[in-house]
């Protein structure tokens, strides 16, 4: 059996890899947070924060304030930018110093490419992109629910005998915590320094813009194929719902919406109050995205189209002839309110 | 430079779609599924081609499954790669990406020399994108995910590599060899050319090889070499919806959606 690098009868304590973006904790990692403090009561052991980066400044203290009872730093210029060769050999040798029987990482980009290298140089297991976890309370063991197939099957993954049991959460799956600035924890500084290894792969470039989070949209107005990338009804529409445009891998390959926009399995996993789906087939690998709306609502030319199955309100009519006169009740409305 | 050698590993998956959970058993029922290449395999492929095309060289293709996997991996012979290494074997099967990565580096050492390995994102059966980043480990070489377009500089041994983050995307540089996975859509993939079947069912062109044929131990294979282990599985449900048809003139309808959905405008 491969092993790894210490077990069972040495792990203790919940560890949360934290990952943050201009002087702000990500919203993945307040999420971490605060399921990582449920896991570490469950466990009755502490939960314990990781923050690597270039001049932290008051991250620390947030991360306590949101439930961390310790916070391991790694501040170094060498830091400033993420890159897999540096964070795996920092996070590593705090894993190999702290000995951690959990380690959660947000399954952003970064997070999973950070844990899937990480996870093989510990020689442990990883579960990917966890939509729920929990603990076995008679074997202690961390249980991760992964959705797969497109999201038609849920399966529960367990790490039995390696350590730390490693997961990714997928963002916007679980609640953020309130903080509470009174809170007192215990923040740790941990020494790294530069190998020549980090040279195998340079940044040149980085560009962040739209950093639109649909994970905490309130409402959104989703198109696929059918807006043929014609989105000026589709954006007042928006306008008038207060909602965030949204869409399918198809709007996103065609440049119609940034791919932060794309919602479903390989997009964002979305929870807002309505979602008005406009020229969408509903694939499974689409709805998966929206099943956590309070409201869905749908309108596809196609009276077949699968995301009749997955709407409260169907409209089987041309987008384009349907959102004018919704545009126009919304303005009304909006006139009367206003 | 020595010729460009670049290995891309492809895997055979079910149509998700197709894939149930046998409500007796509780196991995923594959066999009534039919099979495809995971989808950015195929841009991980297309990437590999282009380069090929461009700088000259050779593809070989790597894959680890059952046997009915070579009817599949000879198509990629039509789309223009030089050589098919399928890795099979009982003791491979039921693996995690722990298990998998390993055997997969396992078999790229046993290729010898190359520049690059290019994966997928993530399978859609496995899902997990970790993988690529485990084979980056097992071989101690560089990675890139989440690779959306590279262009290669041979005469310094590096790539530029355009890369997706959050919200954005960065340019990195990275040294050859590496190991890069392709998003989904990063390309076109190119159609079979049909002039290229008789090359296609060559015999020579594909190599299988078994654990005995690999530096690896049967320790560090299949569910021996795997840290995780599955412990139940449920069909997901979708939660139930009113799926109320509004009908009439395109006008009638607006006005119905309006009178339902109103109140989602004062609660705001
Ligand atoms: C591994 C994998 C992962 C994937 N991940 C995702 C994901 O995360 N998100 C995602 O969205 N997709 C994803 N996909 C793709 C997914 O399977 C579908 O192909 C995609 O969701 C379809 O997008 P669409 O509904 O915009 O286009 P289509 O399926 O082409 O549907 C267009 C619809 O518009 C309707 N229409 C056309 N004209 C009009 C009109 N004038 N008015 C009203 N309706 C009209 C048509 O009837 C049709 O139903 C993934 C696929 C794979 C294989
Ligand atoms: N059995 C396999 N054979 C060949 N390549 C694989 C295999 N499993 C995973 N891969 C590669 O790793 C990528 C990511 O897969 P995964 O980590 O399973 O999501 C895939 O897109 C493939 O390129």
């Amino acid at each position: 059996m491969t092993k790894s690098t210490y077990g069972p009868s040495d792990a203790r304590g919940v560890w949360v890899y934290l990952e943050h973006q201009e002087g702000q904790l990500e919203g993945v990692s307040l999420e971490l947070l605060r399921q990582g403090r449920e896991l570490a009561d469950a466990l009755e052991t502490s939960l314990t924060g990781l923050l690597l980066g270039y001049a932290l400044g008051d991250l620390p203290r947030r991360a306590v304030a949101c439930g961390a009872d310790v916070v391991l730093t790694a501040d170094h210029p060498a830091l400033q930018l993420y890159g897999t060769d540096s964070y795996t050999r920092a996070v590593t040798a705090m894993v190999q110093d702290g000995k951690p029987d959990v380690l959660l990482l947000g399954a952003t980009p970064n997070g999973r490419d950070l844990a899937g290298r990480l996870a093989v140089r510990l020689r442990t297991g990883l579960t990917a992109d966890c939509t729920g976890l929990s603990v076995d309370p008679e074997r202690r063991l961390l249980r991760g629910d992964v959705v797969g197939f497109g999201g038609g099957i849920v399966a529960t993954i367990l790490c039995p005998e390696h350590r730390p049991q490693m997961a990714t959460v997928r963002p916007g799956i679980f609640a953020q915590p309130e903080p509470h600035f009174d809170r007192q924890g215990d923040v740790r500084s941990f020494p790294v320094a530069p190998e020549p290894e980090d040279a195998r792969v340079r940044v040149l470039e980085r560009s962040v813009s739209d950093s639109v989070d649909l994970t905490r949209a309130g409402a959104i107005v989703a198109v696929g194929r059918g807006a043929r990338g014609d989105m000026g009804v589709l954006e007042r529409l928006a306008q008038l719902l207060h909602a965030e445009i949204g869409g399918t891998r198809v709007a996103a390959d065609q440049g119609w919406i940034g791919r932060e926009r794309q919602i479903g399995q390989t997009g964002v996993v979305t929870a807002p109050r309505i979602v008005v789906c406009c020229g969408i087939s509903g694939a499974i690998h689409f709805t998966v995205g929206v099943d956590k709306a309070e409201c869905v609502v749908a309108i596809n030319t196609d009276p077949d189209a699968p995301i009749f199955e997955h709407a409260d309100y169907c409209i089987v009519d041309d987008m384009f002839a349907v959102l004018p006169h919704l545009v126009e009740e919304l303005a009304k409305a909006g006139a009367l309110a206003g | 430079m020595s010729e460009l050698h670049t290995i891309v590993c492809m895997k055979v998956v079910p149509m998700p779609e197709e894939v149930r959970v046998n409500q007796e058993t509780m196991l995923l029922d594959r066999a009534n599924a039919r099979s495809i290449f995971n989808p950015p395999d195929m841009n991980a492929l297309e990437m590999a081609l282009k380069l090929k095309e461009q700088h000259g060289g050779s593809v070989s293709v790597l894959s680890m499954g059952p046997p009915f996997f070579e009817q599949y991996l000879r198509l990629t012979l039509c789309m223009g790669a030089d050589h098919v290494y399928l890795l099979s074997d009982r003791a491979f099967g039921a693996a995690d990406t722990l298990g998998t990565s390993r055997t997969l580096a396992a078999g790229i050492d046993k290729i010898g020399r190359f520049d690059l390995v290019l994966c997928g994102e993530e399978s859609s059966d496995g899902a997990t994108a970790q993988v690529p980043p485990g084979i980056a480990e097992w071989l101690d070489l560089p990675q890139v995910t989440y690779a959306l377009g590279v262009e290669l500089d041979p005469f310094n041994r590096r790539l530029r590599a355009k890369r997706e983050i959050k919200g954005g995307h960065e340019l990195l540089l990275v040294h050859l060899p590496a190991v890069a996975s392709v998003k989904m859509g990063a390309n076109e993939p190119r159609f079979l050319d049909w002039s290229l079947r008789p090359w296609g069912e060559r015999a020579e062109l594909v190599t299988v090889w078994s654990l005995a044929d690999l530096p690896v131990d049967l320790e560090e294979v299949g569910v021996a070499g795997s840290a995780t282990i599955v412990d139940g599985v449920r069909q997901s449900k979708s939660p139930e919806r009113r799926r109320e048809i509004l009908s009439g003139s395109a006008e009638a309808e607006a006005r119905q959606l309006f009178e339902r959905i109103k109140h989602y405008l004062r609660e705001q």
